[in-house]
């Protein structure tokens, strides 16, 4: 026995006296405890309530994403140029700084709220969770989020979208997807924007960026589109309209 | 990217296993991360040092298991290792391959300190 304080240390154990507590304890078991568990998941959590928000008022919810100055803002102009009077759309807008997108949004008949992350380069699903509120769900088919310029965060960032569209304009180089492999690899649709400027580049190959795309194991349809040019939006267009009937499809074999 | 968001996230789960255990401390968290994930493993454990201060893991140690990118192939069978941004199976050359592993962002396991077999005085 120990004559200091009166413990069994003859016994052979290693005893950890703590004065404070006067309590005597053993040296504490340590325990591995597996949890396998995807990190993220608050984010995760916040973007399926969107989902479920969204998908109950039948809305198709794309998430548009880019480089800063690829032609997001324009591409929305001209889509609710030629689908605003078929389909009802709202647009949600993320910028650091700003109100000039929501602005020309809203100068196109179409409701459009704008996000200021202030610093945050990206959108996030609690972001746009508290946007919502703001929209009349029960009066929009479409809703764009027109997320941050950045071909980096964005990606790993669920809103409660359905689509990912990645704009590539053909002035920022043909080998951006494999540079960017995290983000072109979550896109559902790439456009490479400002087509009409292809005829003055002549280093940029849309078969080269749609091969880039396909080293990803992405399937997603690339398409080369003018937002200056209507007919090159057709297949945009159609891409719309079919993923919208398919949700509106699914949505009633559900009901 | 966000490392620091992604530990406190982290740490926010870590906590959550911690006191389902009884956990008087967390002594080392460890996580995998594959390339295609988003996130740079180095940058987390920095972050970490910081997140963890006033949390059950201020005395924890974090550990990354990096993860390789391997895709398996439809069109031949075959399962190989590749680079993040050429997923093209090396074997056949098909496009149309799976991810099997490479963008994990997974809390794996935590080491706890249980509760002290605390005799009374």
């Amino acid at each position: 026995m120990c004559q200091e304080c009166g413990c069994a240390t003859g016994s052979g154990e290693v005893l950890v006296f703590d004065p404070a507590s006067l309590v005597k304890m053993r040296a504490p078991a340590i325990k591995s405890i597996d949890v396998l568990h995807g990190i993220l998941s608050e984010n995760d959590r916040v973007a399926a309530g969107n989902r479920a928000l969204l998908r109950s008022h039948g809305i198709l919810t794309v998430n548009l994403m880019s480089s800063p100055g690829s032609g997001k803002t324009s591409l929305l102009e001209a889509t609710i140029e030629a689908l605003g009077q078929r389909h009802r759309i709202g647009v949600i807008e993320g910028d650091l700084e700003t109100q000039n997108d929501a602005m020309r949004i809203r100068a196109k008949g179409v409701p459009a709220i704008q996000i200021t992350t202030g610093q945050t380069c990206h959108l996030d699903a609690r972001m746009i969770g508290d946007a919502l509120p703001s929209l009349d769900l029960g009066a929009i088919d479409i809703l764009f989020i027109e997320n941050v310029g950045n071909l980096v965060c964005p990606a790993g960032f669920d809103l409660g979208q359905d689509h990912n569209v990645i704009l590539l304009s053909v002035t920022e180089g043909d080998d951006k997807p494999a540079k960017y492999p995290v983000m072109f690899r979550a896109a559902d649709l790439v456009l490479l924007s400002k087509a009409d400027l292809l005829p003055v580049l002549d280093d940029f190959s849309p078969v080269k960026a749609e091969a880039g795309v396909r080293a990803l194991a992405n399937a997603a349809p690339v398409m080369t589109v003018s937002a200056r040019r209507r007919d090159s939006l057709a297949p945009w267009f159609a891409w719309l309209e079919e993923k919208l009937a398919a949700q509106r499809a699914s949505r009633a074999a559900a009901e | 990217m966000h490392e620091l968001a992604i530990c406190q996230s982290l740490l926010r789960d870590v906590e959550r296993a911690a006191a389902a255990h009884d956990a008087v401390a967390v002594k080392k968290v460890v996580v995998a991360i594959g390339p295609l994930s988003g996130v740079e493993g180095p940058l987390l454990v920095r972050a970490f040092e910081i997140a963890r201060l006033a949390t059950i893991a201020r005395h924890a140690t974090l550990t990354v298991e990096a993860m390789p990118v391997t895709i398996r192939c439809p069109a031949c069978g075959g399962e190989s290792e590749v680079p993040p941004n050429a997923l093209t199976c090396p074997r056949c050359g098909a496009w149309a391959v799976t991810l099997s592993t490479g963008n994990e962002l997974l809390l794996k396991r935590i080491e706890i300190e249980t509760g002290s077999d605390a005799a009374a005085a």
